[in-house]
């Protein structure tokens, strides 16, 4: 069978969700290679393996985890060049799309982003425009690359033992011109990552205040979710813009959605219209949010959202 | 310095966008079209360094004749000129031949930084900076929610899942914005006139040194197949809050079997 790249995406030395859902993937089109750039390979072996990678391509080290993602596109195209793959797949994140446009350039090869699908003949399916169209499109010049969103499929295990191949890494100074000199992680506590968490919580501006936001992290909390925001909320300074849902923030597609205080103008809808259940509790009943909401409640957040609260806590 | 804000029209994300059924490209004519927002902060930011550290801006728009309007409601904001690069051979264009068209156009102009917005509201692709950078072999700075200039060296700070990530680089450079770097201003009277006066230069393709069968259609490296309307999400149930609503809405996870 023919081989299958994967750009494995991992943060602290873990595989994010997304790389278990591209190997998923990769297993329904050929034999599936991880690729490893920067970090280091040993530390995620088993759970590649564990997730049906038979093959795991190392790049490491000071040249790769010091720059921005130029030295890693270049890694990449000269292992496509060499191992001639029948498709490349990374996350639909930002260096994830980022290396995938500088190899798109380098092969001078077609590439498609968010896809949430992708067929044995390298068509995906896209959703656009704020989620209300659907778009099937394929790569017509080269090999499929390929950036997948994550929460598109359910990871499944399927145990490989992965052999290690150390990949060298031969850069030019052009790749080495963007130089990260610090890394700082703002604290979010222990709450998945919000594109991709199963439940994403949000806050719009009626939470009224960042004091606020705490009723919003407390029911993130007890159903294990995410904490979302809106642009309103974020523009507010309530809640920091690396949360902010919508067409200028995150895309999420969660199983669950709980919008709280959020009214559901478009900029929001077309970061959050693709979740799978949608739960919404705002004052104004005519808000537009409750055109998409499954179960939607009429009233004051402030009441419902402790009450809530407090019931589920009964039932743990 | 000289600095040279990439621009993009794209059909307004607060109305109804569709693709052609024809040719399964965006129904740009009968769209209501706007400057791409995440745009709009590049214009000031790189307004703002204008200001401090003198230079020029330069606004790039590739695009059809409409765009012209875009570009105009650009230079109301301050810009000193702009270039529009229009061909009828860039229609159907995917992303790697347009990034080819304007990294040309940027060699063409000489520019010591490039900002841009870090996506677009109608792909969203997130890839055209890189591509630039990539092309001109030139650093890329990208997704910046702060951006710090001392003489050639620039600083910015990164979004990223996890945080930020301080980045640093030397002119030339690309630099592309998120919405959190900045308030951009709104065009003054004074400035929607003065606009109608900037000097706006028309490129073609051939003018860029590419021939048509690099761009468009012909030279297209990805294709869409089909395209059809999602069914809009159906409202479910509605209900007033009363004294339960609370409850009620846990009743509700519980059937789901979220709790």
């Amino acid at each position: 069978m023919a081989e299958v790249l994967v750009v494995v995406e991992a943060s602290q030395g873990v595989a994010k969700k997304v790389t278990l859902e591209m190997l998923t993937l990769a297993r329904t089109l050929g034999d599936v290679s991880a690729v490893v750039l920067g970090g280091s390979a040993a530390a995620l072996a088993d759970k590649l393996g564990e997730f049906g990678a038979s093959k795991i391509y190392a790049a490491e080290g000071e040249d790769l985890d010091g720059y921005l993602v130029a030295g890693k596109a270049t890694v990449l195209a000269a292992l496509i060049q060499r191992v001639s793959p029948a498709a490349v797949l990374l996350a639909s994140s930002q260096e994830g799309k980022e290396i995938a446009g500088r190899v798109a350039v380098k092969l001078d090869n077609g590439l498609l982003t968010d896809v949430v699908a992708l067929d044995a003949d390298g068509v995906g399916t896209q959703v656009v425009f704020a989620g209300s169209t659907i778009v099937k499109s394929k790569v017509s010049k080269g090999l499929p690359i390929v950036t997948v969103r994550p929460n598109s499929l359910t990871p499944t295990p399927a145990p490989a033992t992965p052999s290690v191949e150390q990949v060298e890494v031969a850069l030019t100074d052009k790749d080495k011109l963007a130089k990260v000199v610090e890394r700082k992680v703002e604290a979010k506590g222990a709450r998945p990552e919000l594109a991709e968490a199963s439940i994403v919580v949000s806050g719009g501006r009626g939470v009224g205040s960042a004091d606020n936001f705490k009723l919003v992290e407390e029911l993130a909390d007890l159903l294990g979710g995410a904490v979302g925001a809106s642009r309103a909320a974020v523009d507010s300074g309530f809640y920091p813009h690396q949360f902010q849902v919508g067409q200028t923030g995150k895309t999420v597609s969660p199983q669950l959605y709980v919008a709280l205080g959020i009214s559901g103008a478009i900029q929001h809808r077309a970061g959050m219209q693709t979740s799978k259940t949608i739960i919404a509790v705002n004052k104004d009943a005519e808000a537009p949010i409750f055109e998409l909401a499954d179960f939607g409640v009429v009233g004051d957040l402030f009441k419902v959202v402790p009450q809530a609260a407090e019931e589920i806590r009964k039932r743990k | 310095m000289k600095i040279v804000v990439l621009v993009k029209q794209v059909p307004d994300s607060g109305a109804d966008r569709n693709l052609r059924s024809d040719d399964n490209t965006v129904d740009r004519a009968s769209a209501s079209n706007v400057i791409n927002e995440m745009d709009e902060y590049a214009i000031e930011e790189a307004l703002r360094l204008q200001e401090a550290h003198g230079g020029e801006v330069v606004i790039l728009t590739v695009g059809p004749d409409r765009a012209t309007e875009s570009i105009r409601k650009a230079l109301s904001m301050g810009p000193d000129s702009a270039v529009h690069v229009v061909d009828d051979a860039l229609h159907g264009s995917c992303a790697v031949a347009t990034s080819k068209v304007l990294a040309a156009a940027i060699a063409q102009q000489g520019a010591d930084l490039v900002i841009c917005g870090a996506e677009s509201t109608d792909g969203r692709v997130q890839v055209l900076p890189h591509m630039i950078a990539e092309r001109l072999g030139i650093a890329a700075l990208t997704g910046a929610r702060k951006l710090t200039v001392d003489g050639t060296s620039l600083t910015i700070e990164r979004q990223t899942d996890e945080g930020y990530e301080v980045v640093t680089a030397s002119t030339p450079a690309l630099v592309s914005v998120w919405d959190t770097i900045n308030d951009p201003r709104y065009p003054s009277f004074k400035g929607i006139m003065a606009a109608k006066k900037k000097p706006l230069q028309t490129l073609s393709l051939g003018d860029l040194g590419i021939a048509a069968g690099e761009v468009g259609f012909d030279g297209a490296t990805s294709t869409v197949v089909e395209h059809s309307k999602r069914p809009p999400r159906q409202a479910g149930n509605k209900i007033d809050a009363g004294d339960d609503g609370g409850s009620k809405l846990v009743e509700y996870l519980a059937s789901e079997k979220f709790v």
